[in-house]
């Protein structure tokens, strides 16, 4: 995100050169709600990385005589209904959830990204490409999600160890469920831009087709990408706590937020301040994360850029 | 656009088709036994003979097909049977829950009701609040009004379900007691306190749901009218002399309806199978609680039978919102 990618703005002669990521980011500052996300995410982020160094608790060591206890200097958050240490499970937590989130937007990306790109720049391959998109989207999602957990739950935690075993499980399944709004959107873009003259001069010179399309289409198409990243965080880390809330999710020994929430529900009526915790941290980071999306949509976009 | 419609129709048929396939070799691979919960002193051949009562002794594409017909051919006789009163189907091999024991389609007809109720309320109520917060956000862009509907809506659909229907257990039902958190299926309304009660329960769980539907309508719908409210044909009626509520609720609002209205097509199946979340929150027995249950259960005739209807309301719906689309603007042809 440096000066590498500046093409000089002509009209600009008279001030020094702005890059388009200056623009970016100014437009981006503009909005309020957009900067207010990036802080709050950075900040779970943080917390997340650095969180376990600082709060050296053990999140499964159970102290049965602190049980249900509630905020305390010893135990900021309180204790569960074992008698452990809520804040270093709100940690460990964070870990596995925003780690979820993560990968699976990465995933969905790549997929999203090959699919479009092979769809809008092979014409042999767009019919059935969109087929298959339209057939995802056309699949009962949740329920699939579901049914896939229930089914590799017990092989891949058996092959790879419980927790391992079901961060693929879980990964790959909010991957390859929610990767198709990206292709779709890819897809267009690159239909448009393969008609523009500098693809058309890329080939004139006999630029082999994969050469063309991560020299010259990607670098164009990844401003929608990067929106659609942003907005599949929340969505991977939304789908991961609705599955563990459901509890088919990570086992109750890795705890995540949405299975600290599942778990702390059965004691709602005398300890809600359990519940809260693990809620607030989803809906804060999936909201920054939103935010971020929606500022970036408008700082990426040139036609609102400047304005 | 007739044309179009059947030509939809017929390759909606093949994708089905697909679906059903992928449905049904995916829950082959279910390593649960149904008969794993029966005592063990059973020997080895009743044991079989258990499994094959079951229709479990077969090969798969034969118990695959068998399932489509029981699907598609035996259970609409059935529901006719029903419906008038005739004997079409009398003694034909239905779908049979594994876990009830009872066909499928008789434990989904006693789930639906509450899952409309709740969830289909929740849906209307959520269209109607999202109409005009979209519409005074739009017309009143950058307002007070509409910073407030942003961010509203901006919670709607970040803050996931599973917490607000929580939140609101919090502190309606556990703190304040206004409401009851579980919801009662026995209730009937027969007179006026029964009434009552049927709506304290409806409360908690239709809000939730609306919350999120308004969040996300109200946007589409913000968006739809701003795309309009700077179109020529807004000026020229305004320079009629037009008042401005007829140049707003009739010029532009009939204009902005059009991607809004295929936008609320699409999310009609969500109403059947999406609510899965809040229903288990408030414990609704319905359509998604009865899914839920069976995937638990290893009850895989229900979770193929519910899964596959879900598709069909989900591709049923994408042609309505495709066809709505045509018939309402008359630039957009198909063929």
């Amino acid at each position: 995100m440096t000066d590498v990618l500046t093409p000089p703005a002509p009209e600009a002669a008279p001030k020094p050169p702005r890059s388009p990521w200056r623009d970016v980011w100014d437009q981006f500052r503009s909005h309020r709600g957009a900067l207010a996300g990036l802080v709050i995410f950075t900040l779970f982020l943080l917390a997340a990385a650095v969180g376990p160094y600082i709060w050296r608790v053990d999140p499964t060591f159970i102290t049965i005589r602190a049980r249900n206890l509630g905020p305390s200097w010893t135990y900021p958050l309180g204790t569960d209904q074992l008698g452990r240490d809520m804040l270093a499970r709100m940690i460990a937590g964070g870990r596995i959830s925003i780690a979820v989130g993560l990968t699976a937007m990465a995933l969905s990306l790549v997929l999203g990204t090959l699919v479009g790109m092979l769809a809008g720049f092979f014409r042999r391959l767009d019919g059935p490409l969109m087929r298959l998109t339209d057939l995802f989207l056309s699949l009962p999602l949740l329920p699939l999600l579901l049914v896939m957990v229930m089914l590799f739950r017990e092989s891949l935690s058996q092959r790879f160890g419980p927790e391992t075993g079901i961060f693929i499980l879980i990964v790959f399944a909010i991957g390859i469920t929610s990767w198709m709004q990206t292709a779709r959107i890819v897809r267009g873009d690159v239909l448009a831009l393969k008609e523009r003259e500098f693809v058309l001069a890329a080939r004139s010179i006999g630029t082999p087709p994969g050469r063309i399309i991560t020299r010259h289409l990607l670098p164009n198409v990844m401003s929608p990408i990067m929106v659609s990243a942003t907005l599949g965080i929340a969505n991977a880390i939304i789908t991961e706590s609705a599955l563990s809330f459901l509890g088919l999710g990570f086992p109750p020994d890795f705890p995540t937020w949405g299975r600290l929430l599942f778990d702390a529900v059965d004691y709602i009526r005398d300890y809600p301040s359990r519940v809260i915790w693990p809620g607030v941290a989803i809906s804060l980071v999936v909201l920054s994360a939103n935010y971020i999306g929606d500022g970036l949509r408008d700082a990426l976009d040139p036609r609102i850029r400047g304005r | 656009m007739l044309t179009y419609t059947l030509r939809r129709l017929l390759l909606s048929i093949p994708t089905l088709i697909f679906i059903s396939l992928v449905i049904f070799l995916l829950l082959e691979l279910a390593p649960g036994d149904p008969l794993a919960d029966q005592p063990l002193t059973i020997p080895p051949e009743v044991r079989e003979r258990m499994r094959a009562a079951l229709g479990l002794g077969e090969p798969v594409y034969v118990r695959y097909w068998k399932w489509l017909v029981q699907f598609f051919w035996v259970e609409p006789r059935v529901m006719l049977d029903a419906w008038l009163g005739t004997a079409m189907a009398v003694g034909e091999q239905r779908i049979i829950s594994w876990q009830f024991r009872a066909p499928v389609f008789d434990v989904i007809w006693q789930r639906l009701p509450q899952t409309l109720w709740v969830v289909g309320m929740a849906y209307i109520i959520g269209v109607l609040i999202a109409l005009p917060i979209g519409i005074i956000s739009a017309y009143r862009q950058y307002s007070w009004f509409d910073q407030i509907g942003t961010f509203v809506a901006m919670i709607g659909f970040s803050v996931p379900t599973f917490f607000t229907g929580v939140l609101l257990i919090v502190i309606f039902a556990v703190n304040l007691g206004w409401f009851p958190s579980i919801y009662d299926t026995t209730l009937r309304v027969t007179d006026w306190p029964s009434f009552v009660r049927q709506v304290q329960q409806m409360a908690m769980p239709v809000a939730v749901l609306a919350l999120y539907n308004a969040a996300q309508i109200s946007r589409y719908m913000r968006a739809s009218m701003l795309d309009n409210l700077n179109q020529d044909y807004v000026r020229t009626a305004r320079a009629k002399g037009m008042t401005e509520p007829v140049v707003v609720l009739l010029h532009v609002l009939r204009n902005s309806m059009i991607p809004v209205v295929t936008v609320i097509a699409l999310g009609v199946p969500s109403i059947f199978g999406g609510a899965i979340i809040t229903e288990q929150v408030f414990k609704v027995n319905g359509l998604g609680q009865a899914l839920i249950g069976a995937i638990y259960a290893n009850d895989l005739p229900m979770v193929q039978t519910l899964a596959f209807i879900f598709a069909i309301l989900i591709v049923l719906f994408n042609l309505v919102a495709d066809v709505l689309y045509g018939l309402l603007d008359p630039r957009i042809r198909y063929d």
